[in-house]
C-alpha cells in the first residue's frame, strides 16, 4: 500500500480509502482526507501519480480525466466540466475530471481509472 | 537578427514583469512566445477567471492584469517575437547567447530567462496508437493551409470553436466533410452550432455525434478512420484527412534540449539568482524548481526582480550597480 503523503494538522480521523489504477493498470490504494477540501486531481498529484491538473482544478484543461469505475454516486457533471471533457479523449459515460470530484465520507472505496492522455 | 540585454522565453505574467524591472535597470527586453498573444495561461486557459493573490488587488481578471502588466511595462518598449517557438540555442564567441525560433527567427542576448511557465502550448493529440505514422500523411492537429482540403474528404474531430469554424469553412471547399463530436451538444460559439446543425439539415456535412475516433488504418498514407458511436457501433470511414482539433496543452519543449538541469519537467535553480546550471540563462516562474517552490504569480514576480540584478552583473561584471526606489526616481525619469 503506497503511504499517505498527506497528513492534518490536528488528529486524521477523517480519511478515506480510494482504489486507483493507472494508466499501466498498476493498482495503488490511496488513504484520502476528507477535511481538507482536497479533490481526487490533488490527491493524485500529493501522491505523485501522473496526472498533470494543468489548469489548477477550474476545470479549464483535461488533463485529469478519470473513470469512475465503482457504483458511488457523484454530483453529475457542470456544463463547464461536459465543456472540458470535449478536450478529452476515449470519454465514456463514466467519465470525469478528477479536480471537480471533491474528496468526502461517501465517496469510501470509490474505484477510480485514469484515463488515457494525448501525447 | 535581433538584438536585446535580456531575452525572455515566455510572455506570461512573470516574463512580461522581467521588462518592467530590467527596464528600471536600464535593460532591454525582448520576449518570444509560441502563442500568437502575449498572456500565457492566464490568455489562454482563463482570461475570465478573478485572480485574488496578487498583492494590492483584491481581485482581478486574469485578462485584465495581463493588460495591465503590458500597459505598466510600455514604458520600457519591449520586443516582441510571438507565434513563434524557442528551439535552438548557441553560444557565440563573444559570451551571448544565439537562440533560434522554429520560423528561423535569429535572436542574440548575452542572458536569456525562461519564464515558459508550464512550456509551450501546442495542439493535443489524440492518444491513438499508430497516430504519429500519419502524421503529414492525412493527419494535421493545426490548420494552415486549408487549400490542401480542396475535393477531398475529411474528418474533423471535437466539438470547440476551432472545429465548429473549420467545419462550416472546409464544408464549402472540401468534397465532404464528417465531424465526429462525442456528444450532441456543442461548447462552442452559439452562432457557430446553428451553422453547422444547418450544413448538416441541408446534407453540406455529415454530423456524427455521440461518437468518437478511435483508430486510423492505411498503409503508406491515411485511408480510413474507426469511429465508435455509444450505442450503434463501430464503423469505418473512407478518408484523405483525419483534423482532430481538441485545444492546446503545455509541453516543455525543445528547451529540455539545452543541457539545462531538469527535474520533473522544471528546470533547477539556484535561489540565490535564480540562475541554472548553465552561466547566463536564468529561469523563473512556474517553470523552475526549488526547495520549497510554490507555482504563485506573485513568487515569479520575486524571482524575476531578484533575477534582473544578478543579470545586470552578468552582463556589465565592471559597473556599480545602485539600487533605486520608483517612488524616488519615477518611471520617465529614469
Amino acid at each position: 500500500m503506497d503511504e499517505s503523503p498527506i497528513c492534518t494538522a490536528h488528529q486524521q480521523k477523517k480519511m478515506i480509502k480510494i482504489t486507483l489504477y493507472d494508466r499501466d493498470n498498476k493498482k495503488h490504494l490511496l488513504d484520502a482526507p476528507t477535511d481538507m477540501t482536497m479533490n481526487f486531481m490533488e490527491l493524485c498529484k500529493a501522491y505523485e501519480l501522473p496526472v498533470e491538473g494543468t489548469c489548477g482544478g477550474m476545470a479549464l484543461c483535461a488533463s485529469c480525466h478519470c473513470y469512475v469505475e465503482s457504483d458511488h454516486e457523484l454530483p453529475p457533471a457542470s456544463e463547464d466540466e461536459e465543456d472540458m471533457l470535449d478536450q478529452a479523449f476515449f470519454v465514456e459515460d463514466n467519465s470525469r475530471l478528477g479536480c471537480q470530484i471533491k474528496l468526502k465520507e461517501s465517496l469510501d472505496g470509490i474505484v477510480i481509472r485514469l484515463a488515457p492522455t494525448g501525447e | 537578427m535581433i538584438e536585446t540585454d535580456i531575452l525572455i522565453i515566455g510572455a506570461g505574467p512573470c516574463g512580461l514583469f522581467i521588462v518592467f524591472e530590467a527596464g528600471l535597470l536600464k535593460l532591454n527586453c525582448h520576449l518570444i512566445d509560441a502563442l500568437p498573444e502575449a498572456g500565457g495561461q492566464l490568455t489562454e486557459i482563463y482570461p475570465k477567471k478573478p485572480i485574488y493573490d496578487i498583492p494590492g488587488y483584491p481581485s482581478v481578471l486574469a485578462g485584465e492584469l495581463i493588460d495591465n502588466l503590458k500597459e505598466q511595462i510600455a514604458p520600457f518598449k519591449p520586443g516582441f517575437t510571438l507565434g513563434e517557438r524557442a528551439e535552438t540555442i548557441e553560444k557565440l564567441a563573444d559570451g551571448r547567447f544565439k537562440l533560434t525560433t522554429n520560423r528561423g527567427t535569429v535572436h542574440v542576448a548575452p542572458v536569456i530567462a525562461i519564464a515558459g511557465g508550464l512550456g509551450c502550448f501546442e495542439p493535443r493529440k489524440p492518444p491513438i496508437e499508430n497516430i504519429a505514422s500519419f502524421e503529414d500523411k492525412g493527419v494535421e492537429y493545426i490548420i494552415k493551409d486549408p487549400e490542401i482540403y480542396r475535393d477531398k474528404r475529411l474528418v474533423i474531430a471535437g466539438g470547440g470553436d476551432s472545429a465548429l469554424d473549420w467545419t462550416i469553412y472546409l464544408a464549402e471547399l472540401a468534397k465532404e466533410v464528417t465531424l465526429v463530436h462525442r456528444r450532441t451538444s456543442f461548447r462552442g460559439a452559439l452562432d457557430s452550432v446553428e451553422k453547422v446543425m444547418a450544413l448538416n439539415e441541408a446534407g453540406k456535412i455529415k454530423l456524427v455525434t455521440e461518437a468518437q475516433v478511435v483508430g486510423l488504418t492505411g498503409t503508406d498514407k491515411l485511408d480510413e478512420v474507426i469511429i465508435k458511436h455509444k450505442t450503434e457501433g463501430t464503423f469505418t470511414k473512407a478518408v484523405d484527412h483525419f483534423i482532430p482539433l481538441f485545444g492546446l496543452s503545455p509541453k516543455l519543449g525543445p528547451i529540455g534540449e539545452w543541457g539545462l538541469n531538469i527535474d520533473k519537467n522544471a528546470i533547477e535553480v539556484n535561489t540565490l539568482d535564480y540562475s541554472t546550471n548553465i552561466p547566463g540563462i536564468y529561469a523563473i516562474g512556474d517553470i523552475n524548481t526549488y526547495p520549497g517552490k510554490l507555482k504563485l504569480i506573485l513568487c515569479g514576480f520575486h524571482e524575476g526582480t531578484i533575477m534582473c540584478q544578478a543579470a545586470f552583473k552578468h552582463i556589465y561584471p565592471d559597473k556599480k550597480l545602485s539600487f533605486k526606489y520608483t517612488t524616488v526616481t519615477g518611471i520617465e525619469g529614469l
